[in-house]
């Protein structure tokens, strides 16, 4: 009989004690978009095989359903069987009509007007970006001020494209609407949603 | 109802069988066999609602019949014949559905199924066989054939 799911991330398991681990990464989420800047490590761990650290796959596993579709860059592309199967999450091809998307390539990412924006009475209905980086730690040449923070805070990143702070500037002059991100490098994230300023450099 | 294949029908019977077995009788089974198969869990057991669906007269208008309380696992069995095993079973015992899955991932190996087919589940699906002939014959005397005349439109 015909294997009904093929080998690898699909057929991963999800977290060890669902109960517990759900309610550390949404403790986590919850900590870094209300204190964005701060690096918060994550401390649970999933052997998938896929190119996508351990916090990204965490936050989807505990924030992604099935009433919030999912985006996948190429990159990520493989793990489309891993959500579908332990979140119920539709994947779709379309940026517009996500709720989150995952972006395993930062330098990849496409424009951040390409998602869902939201609208000006429902400024919630827009896109989650979850973005994997190659480096991310506190203190750097990346300037964070805005609600949340009591002066600025820094952060130094690699792997973003050139042309993100003025993506992200463009996004924070939409406000109420445009989308939130969390920033993922391995184990450890980062909040900044869209209230928050960008200046400095992100290398 | 999308189209099933043979193969799909008979892992179907078998699904069907472990989820309504005596969990104790699975038991029992997976006790027996050594060494145990290495495996590890995709999705633990988790207990939830399911709605089923009913169709007016059987064949006419989806409706919903109501909320069923049902347990769920998934597992991957290791080795040189991996494969993925469902469980599925009404009511909350945990381990009926643990157990259920583990035996539909190992009756997926060709080489386990006949002596898993004719060693677990013939000897499961028997009593249950028996126990609805058994009532199929108490009913049919009491059988009524209604026989209506369609007169035609004037």
């Amino acid at each position: 009989m015909a294997e009904t799911m093929p080998h690898s991330a699909a057929t991963s398991p999800a977290f060890a004690a669902p109960g517990r681990d759900a309610q550390a990464v949404f403790r986590a989420a919850l900590t870094a978009l209300s204190e964005p800047g701060r690096v918060i490590d994550l401390p649970v761990e999933l052997e998938t095989g896929l190119p996508v650290g351990s916090a990204a796959l965490a936050l989807l596993l505990a924030l992604a359903d099935g009433d919030t579709p999912l985006w996948l860059d190429a990159r990520a592309s493989d793990a489309a069987g891993f959500f579908g199967f332990h979140t119920g999450a539709a994947v779709v091809a379309a940026p517009q009509v996500a709720r989150f998307a995952l972006i395993a390539d930062a330098a990849g990412c496409p424009p951040l007007h390409h998602f869902a924006l939201g609208e000006e009475e429902y400024p919630d209905r827009s896109a989650t970006l979850i973005i994997e980086l190659t480096r991310l730690a506190e203190g750097g040449p990346l300037i964070l001020s805005g609600p949340g923070i009591a002066d600025r805070r820094q952060l130094s990143l690699a792997g973003l494209a050139p042309s993100f702070l003025a993506d992200w500037a463009a996004n924070h002059a939409l406000f109420p609407r445009g989308v939130d991100i969390f920033f993922t490098c391995g184990t450890r994230l980062c909040g900044l949603p869209r209230s928050i300023r960008l200046e400095g450099r992100c290398m | 109802m999308p189209e099933i294949d043979a193969s799909q029908a008979e892992r179907a019977r078998w699904m069907s069988c472990l989820s309504q077995a005596d969990p104790a009788s699975l038991e029992a089974a997976w006790a027996g066999l050594h060494p145990s198969p290495p495996h590890r869990w995709l999705r633990q057991p988790e207990t939830g609602l399911v709605m089923l669906r009913g169709r007016a007269g059987g064949t006419g208008q989806a409706f919903n019949l109501g909320e069923m309380t049902m347990t769920r696992a998934a597992v991957r069995l290791e080795g040189d014949r991996p494969a993925t095993g469902f469980g599925y079973v009404a009511g909350r015992n945990r381990r009926h559905a643990e157990l259920a899955a583990l035996f539909d991932a190992l009756l997926q190996d060709e080489t386990r199924r006949p002596a898993l087919l004719s060693g677990l589940i013939a000897p499961l699906q028997a009593p249950a066989e028996a126990a609805r002939a058994s009532r199929a014959a108490e009913i049919a005397p009491t059988r009524v054939d209604f026989m209506t005349m369609v007169r035609g439109d004037g």
